[in-house]
């Protein structure tokens, strides 16, 4: 019996390890990518879903499409978007076009999944430039950007006004933050929250001059005076307890901190707005740029782009398709859906019209620095994300250090 | 049989296997030409690189380690008790209290998580119910530090001496190996214990329905109370499902993958990533599947380890010379103490062992 036994667990043991490629193989268990309705001509599209309205919205500007064009599409929504989409890429048989988010985006372009089509758009130039250089990969602009967000100050008016603060208190540099927060301040509750992360610190970060990387990434630029300074300054903030991160307070992010009016201000980006609406109706707030640090404004931005299967047998309609999708009405559309901002700027008057309380959002993108796209570069965020969480009572100096350590060895490709 | 065998387990293992040796990049088929033969290179990285990759199998593994050594005790600890508990005979309810115990067993593991990210929120009810001890609970699924740190801290130790924070293992210090599971992982590890011990009761519960009343009486003849009959007579007799509950805690403990992918995605500060999600991760999200497969396989090496450790440690020992002269009349043969294979009849052994000549001469 203990023979079998030890047999049986050595069985299990294998499947314990068979199971990564048993998922790779798996094929359509996780959802439908593979099948084309429509037949051989008919497009697939998947995307990576906030919610019902972006579904519908896609949807309903594929449908359109398939009707002036006469190609038939079929959108569908992954449950998780990396996952299909490297079943697709390993099965050779992938969905033609669908989301890739900028961390992605690098791997998938690295092992020829990727069509690099960006240059053959015909709205090529009307792209903000700083969108077009986060998916230039190698030298090749991959795909076109689908929208994006940057990161705004977001004020509570109540809680604003009750501190005696008016409209022209609004900071715009460090140290009219650093007085804000503090009157802000009440009772234990602090002025400022935003979550422990590099995608939200690292906006002060930018405001001192720092970046991860050098422009074309080839060189790590993490442990930098102006990095420091940055961290610094969130330490002090944070030292002074008038600011808090969002894991103090136990929220999720700091929109559920906000919205609870756990902190008068937050930092987070335009898709705030759809929450707060969504989950926090009473909220009077109001948006600002974030405040200019010592080597002027900054902000960080996200971007996801429309990806072209290099396997996809109608890349020609797939092309058209992006092109109808990233269009200036088609955007406009999708904005009023469900939130983002156009990534076109033929769009951008048309949409601060229609959203004028969130116009510094869209003015944001002058100053804007892009996550990094660099193979690895994730994995390294990731880690120093993990080190953010105990700014107040760690050493920014370190955690620089051990970051810039890793990405120099992401950069060197190891 | 052996086709099927052969297609879902064998050519999916040699795959990865490879996968495991070479640099494929996740674009079409690990065995077409232009994917080439690396050699150890994925495992280096891992063990020796220096880099992230090495620090995150290093932090996984503690992570994981810690999990198994709490989880799987307590968990085997729990369902004995409970299985003793719902099979006397005289307690009332007994069907209501074995569905009761077994139902977060057959519940999916993805629901319990949801309940549990809700129960253990920083406003959560386990919260509330600490505050009215007077209790200040932490937010349990924000909070990365170590529980055997955070109990240092309590009595003033809060660095580690220099031969513990000096000495890395796998790009981490003895000290942040030593840091205990995080809060958020011991909310996981409570988990486990609550959803895993319901299945293993049931194991007991069989296994204890399949023991002989007749041993139980003659020691009650002899006069060993309960707590003596149950370490000495009972314990002994389960050794089998023992070993079948503690394989299987073991395997199932490190392999947690679907509670940290629903609940918290290996956060806070990493302290809930497990070698099975940092796989999944490695490959599906940083496109890096010769490393994805090499973890998947060190994972593999650890389970069957363990495995093995644990095989020795629960096998049957001849009974030693000491304990064997309490109950041995001298003119007994040697060979009937000799060592059993089997499974049941070690048990039975065991339990001839145990119990004093009278009684076996009635048994036999």
């Amino acid at each position: 019996m203990q023979r079998s036994t030890s047999r049986w667990i050595a069985a299990a043991g294998i499947m314990t390890a068979g199971a990564l490629v048993l998922t790779a193989c798996g094929g359509s268990q996780f959802g439908g990518e593979e099948s084309t309705p429509g037949g051989d001509s008919g497009l697939s599209v998947l995307i990576g879903s906030s919610g019902e309205a972006e579904t519908t919205a896609v949807q309903d500007a594929v449908a359109a499409w398939s009707k002036e064009s006469g190609t038939g599409a079929n959108v569908s929504a992954a449950s998780d978007l990396n996952q299909q989409l490297s079943q697709g890429f390993a099965a050779g048989k992938p969905a033609d076009v669908f989301y890739v988010s900028l961390d992605s985006l690098a791997g998938f372009a690295a092992n020829g999944s990727l069509y690099a089509y960006g240059d053959q758009l015909s709205n090529r130039d009307d792209f903000y430039p700083s969108l077009v250089e986060a998916f230039t990969y190698d030298g090749k602009f991959y795909c076109a950007p689908k929208d994006f967000s940057t990161l705004g100050l977001v004020i509570n008016d109540a809680l604003w006004a009750e501190a005696g603060l008016t409209e022209t208190d609004i900071p715009t540099t460090w140290d009219e933050l650093t007085a804000v927060t503090a009157t802000l301040a009440n009772n234990g509750r602090p002025g400022l929250v935003l979550s422990p992360e590099y995608a939200r610190v690292g906006a002060f970060m930018v405001q001192a001059g720092g970046t991860l990387l050098n422009a074309d990434q080839t060189e790590a630029t993490v442990d930098t005076p102006e990095n420091a300074a940055g961290l610094d300054y969130v330490k002090s903030l944070l030292d002074s307890g008038s600011a808090q991160f969002t894991t103090d307070l136990g929220s999720g992010w700091g929109g559920e901190a906000f919205g609870k009016e756990q902190a008068a201000m937050t930092i987070e980006g335009n898709w705030i707005t759809g929450a707060l609406s969504a989950d926090y109706p009473d909220i009077e707030y109001t948006i600002a740029e974030l405040p200019a640090g010592p080597a002027g404004p900054g902000t960080l931005q996200f971007t996801n782009c429309w990806g072209i299967a290099e396997d996809s047998p109608n890349k020609e309609a797939a092309l058209d398709l992006v092109e109808f999708l990233t269009s200036t009405d088609s955007q406009l559309e999708f904005s009023d859906a469900f939130g983002v901002m156009p990534s076109v700027q033929s769009a951008a008057e048309d949409w601060k019209n229609a959203n004028p309380a969130l116009v510094p959002f869209l003015n944001s993108v002058d100053f804007a620095a892009s996550m990094p796209s660099l193979r690895g570069a994730s994995d390294v965020i990731s880690d120093l994300n993990s080190q953010l969480e105990s700014l107040a009572t760690g050493n920014p100096a370190a955690m620089l250090a051990s970051a810039q350590r890793n990405m120099e060895a992401v950069v060197s490709g190891r | 049989m052996l086709i099927i065998l052969g297609l879902f387990l064998v050519v999916p293992v040699l795959m990865a296997l490879w996968v495991s040796f070479s640099d494929w990049t996740g674009r079409g088929s690990p065995f077409a030409s232009s994917v080439s033969f690396i050699g150890l290179d994925n495992y280096e990285q891992l063990f020796v690189g220096g880099g992230l990759p090495q620090r995150d199998l290093g932090i996984a593994l503690r992570n994981n380690a810690w999990y198994v050594l709490l989880v799987v005790p307590i968990q085997t600890v729990v369902s004995l008790f409970l299985a003793v508990l719902v099979n006397r005979r005289i307690l009332r309810g007994r069907g209501f209290f074995r569905t009761a115990f077994y139902f977060p067993s057959v519940t999916s593991s993805v629901a319990i998580t949801v309940v549990w990210l809700f129960l253990f929120g920083a406003s959560g009810a386990v919260n509330k119910v600490l505050s009215w001890l007077g209790i200040n609970g932490p937010s349990w699924f924000q909070d990365p530090s170590g529980v055997v740190h955070n109990a240092l801290g309590a009595i003033g130790i809060t660095e580690g001496p220099s031969f513990l924070t000096d000495t890395p293992v796998l790009g981490l210090s003895l000290w942040e190996w030593l840091g205990g599971p995080s809060v958020a992982m011991s909310a996981f590890i409570l988990m486990a214990v609550f959803t895993t011990s319901g299945t293993f009761m049931l194991l007991f519960i069989a296994a204890l329905q399949n023991l002989s009343g007749e041993t139980q009486e003659a020691a009650m003849m002899d006069g060993a109370n309960g707590w003596q009959r149950f370490w000495r007579i009972t314990l002994p007799q389960l050794r089998p499902t023992l070993f079948t509950v503690l394989t299987l805690g073991l395997i199932g403990a490190w392999q947690v993958f679907d509670q940290i992918y629903t609940g918290t995605q290996g956060g806070p500060g990493k302290t809930t990533v497990t070698p099975a999600y940092l796989s999944y991760t490695a490959a599906f999200e940083s496109q890096e599947w010769g490393r994805g497969a090499a973890i998947a396989f060190v994972l593999f090496v650890i389970i069957v380890a363990f495995t093995v450790l644990q095989q020795w440690i629960l096998r049957d020992r001849a009974v030693s010379r000491r304990r064997r002269r309490v109950y041995e009349p001298t003119d007994r043969p040697q060979s009937e103490r000799s060592v059993r294979s089997t499974g049941q009849q070690a048990a039975r052994s065991t339990s001839q062992q145990t119990v004093p000549p009278t009684s076996k001469e009635g048994d036999s």
